[in-house]
Order: structure tokens, then C-alpha cells, then sequence
């Protein structure tokens, strides 16, 4: 089985927020920076389908030359190869046309990915992909199984989950608990240093929207405490002062 | 031109989020056109959506689309879109909404923003503020192609009820089966509870509340308020509560009007899930847990002495 997993490089998520150049670049001084916590469901539960029933794991990225290292991460984790699109990921239209270039060429039967970068919070490039290919996509994906050419799958909805067949190739956006996010091995990481990782240039530059500028919310004032032995104090103020109940 | 909503239901009734969505797109202006999908909700909801500013409802009344299949809800609301001559599609955010309004942006050519938090400003081009970084940002963005799909954030515009009847027309899209390549088999749903993403307060439990059986006095404090209940990472991790109750980066992120945290340290991944909540409770005992800097009000003690006279006292108060 070819398992195709796209892979964001995102801020940590205990990461700063800040950003520089009047507000229209972010700040990634002292940032560390990740594979995209949800992206990282999607790789260990392809590691897991290609320990039961065999095959291979391509790992894409949209980005520049400094997502490298999150690239080789990925291959220590246990990918097989990987693909870079030399471009930053402008949108979610720019990059949902690269990697479904990549997923025509390459034949995959399986592309997994997170089920929304952390930093854009789109959610938007699995159903992309899936549209620009002609294949069903499915998100947010809790749990992924294999039976012979089709998928077993159950997708969160507000208040629950829906169960879900499906035959490959499809698209899915996942989350967690799908499976345990695998921390890299010693073996890993040296075999990760001499894993093929192809840079490609973008296949089209299309993009649907432009981003003018950041902000940051307005900073928040100070915690009032309420004694312990007053707490109806606290329902006068919701009731009076934030009028929320 | 005018502007398609998709409207989304739960029990038969018309989701809050979706009259938001309503509301948005009348304050768009322009001719409003309701759609929704499946037989399952009465035509009397669907007239009513006149009183939140939708001119017309175009109803596919299709028993296969009873269930979210999402590439026959893309195919139905992109056929809905020329239909209508709408040249805009407005939706909430939900867990069904973007990943089937992903799949209309590339069928319909459109610019596609989610999150949104504003009405957009059309002063020079079409741009709409949007939250990002998991509420800790925003960005404005513009919508650069001729049609556009917006995906709205709760509370990016009020529900207002403005008096009115729509007019309801049933709508047969073509749909093929590829549209039904994904089979939906079964479906697990709470019913009758405050849904999490809809709520306009929340009640979470983390680990301060030592197991699950401790989640009586949760849903007694909860029901009390008409709440919905949440949890921390770790809760759900270990199981104490299922994991559609996960407040969080990676799980709901909520906007409630008041979020009410108890015996949940305040990590910055919980803080992600709730930082867009109008006002935050805080009940700890420890009076250092980072939460507290992130609240409106605190209780620094034991959420086994606190929660129940909060319970008490709000029960007194009504």
C-alpha cells in the first residue's frame, strides 16, 4: 500500500504569538517549530498500517528550505521518502493543488494529513485535494482501519461520531485518538539523515486569497477573586456585572 | 447577486450557528437564500428562517442526505449555489461545514475563508478578519476570485429574530454515485444535550476532580445553568469522559458566552480550545495555576467544597 502523508511546519504550540514587518509577517524569532500536532496523528497511524500490512510512506511538505528539518523528523518517525514543494504555503487552494499534483503522479491509495494546520486553522485542504481529484475526503477522522480495498473509518461530529466505509484511494484529515503520536528512535534519526528528500518546484501558483495584515486580541484585564466562603458573590457578578447568566 | 446559506439542523431543529449564519449574510446585504438539506427537518422550521432574514429556503428533501455524506452535501450545495444565482455561500463552522465548503470552493471556482469573526469590509476589495493561531490571532485577509465561501465563527453575527416568513421551494440537485462513495453506516450522537460548539456556557472538568465518578457534581452545575459539559485533554485521554468532550488545541475550541473551569490547571493547549469565551470562571486550589491569569473570576479552593454551593447558590438565585 503507497500511503501519501502531507505534513505542515507549524509554531509549537506553546509558541509566542508576535508578529513583525507592521504586522504582516510572523514573528518566528525564539519559535520552535513542529510537525503540526494533528499532521503527527496522521504519520504514526501511517507508520502502524504500513507495519500490518506493508508498503510505503511518502511524506509531503509546502515550504521552503527551512521546514527541512521537520521533513527529516518525519522520516525518523518512519516515512520512507519525501517530497518538498520549494514554495511558502501561500493558501489552502495553492497547497491543495500541489500535493494533489504529487498524489496524481505518485498513485497513492491512501493520503492522510491533519485535520487542520495550527497555525491558519483552515481545515480546508483535505476536502481540496479530495474535490481536485475526484475522491472522497473525510475529516476530522478519529479512527482509520484497512480491510482488503476499503477503509473503515469513524469521523467526529458535534455531540459524537459517525461510522464510515469507504473504498481506496480517498482523503482523510485526522485527529486524535487515531493513534499515538511516535517519538523518533535512535535508528530512526540516522537512517532519516540519507532518506530521499526530493525538492520539487510548485506546479501551479493560483492562489484564492491574499493576506493584508495580522492582529492580536486585545489583552485581557485582571482575574477578580472571589473568597471561598462568599461564593455567591460570583453569581451576583455574572448575573450583574458580565450579564451572562 | 445573492447569498446561498447553508443552514444545518440537530434534533429536527435549526442549528444556532446556522441562524448566525443567516444573520451574517443579511448583513451583507442582498437577497438571502436559505438551503437545507435532508427530510428530516419540518417545513415549519424551515419558514421560519423569514424571521432571521432569509427571503427564500430552497429544501432538498433527500433521505440520503439524512446523514452528512460530504461529498453529496458539496455537490447538493454547488448546484444550490446556481440555482440561486448566489454568487456567495455563507456557513457556520462545524465539524461537517468546512470540510463539504472545502469541496464547493474548488467545484464553484471561490475564494474560500474560514473562521470568520466579522462582517467583511467591502470598501476596497472583499476582505474579512479571520481567527487564527487558535484564537491566540487574527488575520485579514482578502477574497481574491469573483465568488466567494465564507465560514463563519460562532458569534460572528447575532441571530436576530426581524419578523417574516420564508418561502420554502423544493430543490431535486443531481447526484450521482460518486457523490455516495463514502457510506455512512452508523452514527453514535448524544441526544437531547447542550451540544459543545453551539453552547452558550460550558462547564469543563479536568484531573482536579480525581475520576469520573466526580462528574455528578459537573452535570448537576451544568444542568443548573443549562450548560454544556467539556473536559481537559487528559480527561478524555485516560477516559474519564468521552472524546467530543475534549476542549482544546486539538479537540473543540469553544465560544461560549461564559466558560466555567474546574480542577483544570490551564495549560496552554487547554487555553487554545476556550480563549475566544466571553467570560472565564476559574475554580482551583491552587491559587498559582496558570488559568487563573487567562480569567474574568477565580476561586482559589477545593472544586469539592466550591461546586456545590456554586450549584447551591445559583439554584437560590433563579
Amino acid at each position: 500500500m503507497k500511503i501519501l502523508v502531507c505534513i505542515t511546519h507549524v509554531p509549537d504550540t506553546t509558541s509566542r504569538i508576535a508578529f513583525t514587518d507592521g504586522d504582516k509577517k510572523f514573528d518566528s524569532n525564539g519559535v520552535q517549530y513542529i510537525i503540526g500536532p494533528y499532521d503527527d496523528y496522521a504519520l504514526a497511524r501511517a507508520v502502524e498500517l504500513k507495519e500490518q500490512l506493508g508498503g510505503s510512506i511518502t511524506v509531503l511538505n509546502v515550504g521552503e528550505a527551512e521546514t527541512e528539518p521537520t521533513i527529516r523528523k518525519a522520516l525518523a518517525i518512519g516515512a520512507d521518502d519525501a517530497i518538498r514543494v520549494n514554495a511558502e504555503p501561500a493558501d489552502s487552494l495553492f497547497v491543495a493543488k500541489q500535493i494533489a499534483a504529487q498524489a496524481k503522479e505518485g498513485g497513492y491509495d491512501l493520503i492522510l494529513m491533519g485535520r487542520e494546520s495550527i497555525d491558519f486553522n483552515g481545515g480546508m485542504v483535505h476536502g481540496m485535494v479530495g474535490e481536485i481529484l475526484g475522491i472522497p475526503s473525510i475529516s476530522p477522522v478519529m479512527t482509520l482501519d484497512i480491510e482488503g480495498d476499503s477503509a473503515k473509518m469513524s469521523r467526529e461530529i458535534e455531540g459524537g461520531k459517525e461510522y464510515i466505509e469507504v473504498k481506496m484511494p480517498f482523503v482523510a484529515g485526522c485527529q486524535e485518538p487515531i493513534a499515538e503520536w511516535k517519538i523518533p528512535n535512535m535508528r530512526g534519526i540516522m537512517s532519516a539523515r540519507t532518506k530521499p528528500l526530493n525538492v520539487i518546484e510548485p506546479v501551479d501558483n493560483e492562489t484564492g486569497t491574499q493576506l493584508e495584515n495580522f492582529e492580536l486580541p486585545p489583552a485581557k484585564g485582571a482575574v477578580k477573586m472571589i473568597d471561598l466562603d462568599n461564593v455567591s458573590e460570583l453569581v451576583g457578578l455574572l448575573k450583574n456585572e458580565a450579564k451572562v447568566i | 447577486m445573492a447569498t446561498l446559506v447553508f443552514v444545518e439542523s440537530a434534533d429536527g431543529k435549526i442549528k444556532k450557528t446556522s441562524l448566525e449564519a443567516i444573520a451574517y449574510a443579511s448583513g451583507m446585504g442582498g437577497e438571502v437564500v436559505a438551503l437545507a438539506l435532508g427530510s428530516e427537518t419540518a417545513p415549519a422550521a424551515l419558514e421560519a428562517l423569514g424571521n432571521y432574514g432569509a427571503k427564500s429556503v430552497l429544501h432538498v428533501a433527500d433521505e440520503r442526505l439524512n446523514e452528512g455524506v460530504i461529498q453529496a452535501y458539496a455537490s447538493a450545495i454547488s448546484q444550490a449555489m446556481d440555482k440561486a444565482s448566489a454568487d456567495t455561500l455563507v456557513l457556520a463552522n462545524s465539524s461537517l461545514g468546512n470540510p463539504v465548503s472545502a469541496r464547493v470552493a474548488i467545484k464553484q471556482n471561490a475564494s474560500l475563508v474560514s473562521n470568520v469573526t466579522e462582517l467583511p469590509d467591502t470598501s476596497v476589495g472583499f476582505k474579512v478578519k479571520r481567527s487564527i493561531y487558535t484564537g491566540k490571532a487574527f488575520a485579514v485577509v482578502e477574497l481574491t476570485k469573483g465568488k466567494k465561501i465564507l465560514a463563519i465563527k460562532k458569534n460572528a453575527a447575532e441571530a436576530k429574530e426581524v419578523g417574516g416568513t420564508a418561502s420554502v421551494e423544493a430543490f431535486t440537485p443531481e447526484l450521482g454515485d460518486a457523490d455516495f462513495g463514502a457510506n455512512i453506516t452508523g452514527v453514535d450522537k448524544a441526544t437531547g444535550e447542550v451540544l459543545l460548539p453551539e453552547a452558550e456556557i460550558v462547564v469543563s472538568g479536568g484531573r482536579g476532580l480525581k475520576g469520573p465518578e466526580n462528574w455528578g457534581m459537573i452535570e448537576e452545575l451544568a444542568s443548573t445553568l443549562g450548560a454544556a459539559t467539556g473536559c481537559s485533554k487528559p480527561v478524555s485521554d485516560i477516559g474519564w469522559r468521552p472524546h467530543h468532550e475534549h476542549v482544546g488545541q486539538t479537540g473543540v475550541k469553544v465560544s461560549p458566552q461564559l466558560y466555567i473551569a474546574v480542577g483544570i490547571s490551564g495549560a496552554i493547549q487547554h487555553l487554545a480550545g476556550v480563549n475566544s469565551s466571553k467570560y472565564i470562571v476559574v475554580v482551583n486550589k491552587d491559587p498559582e495555576a496558570p488559568f487563573f491569569k487567562a480569567a474574568d473570576y477565580g476561586i482559589a479552593g477545593d472544586a469539592f467544597e466550591v461546586i456545590p454551593k456554586l450549584t447551591e447558590a445559583l439554584k437560590a438565585a433563579q
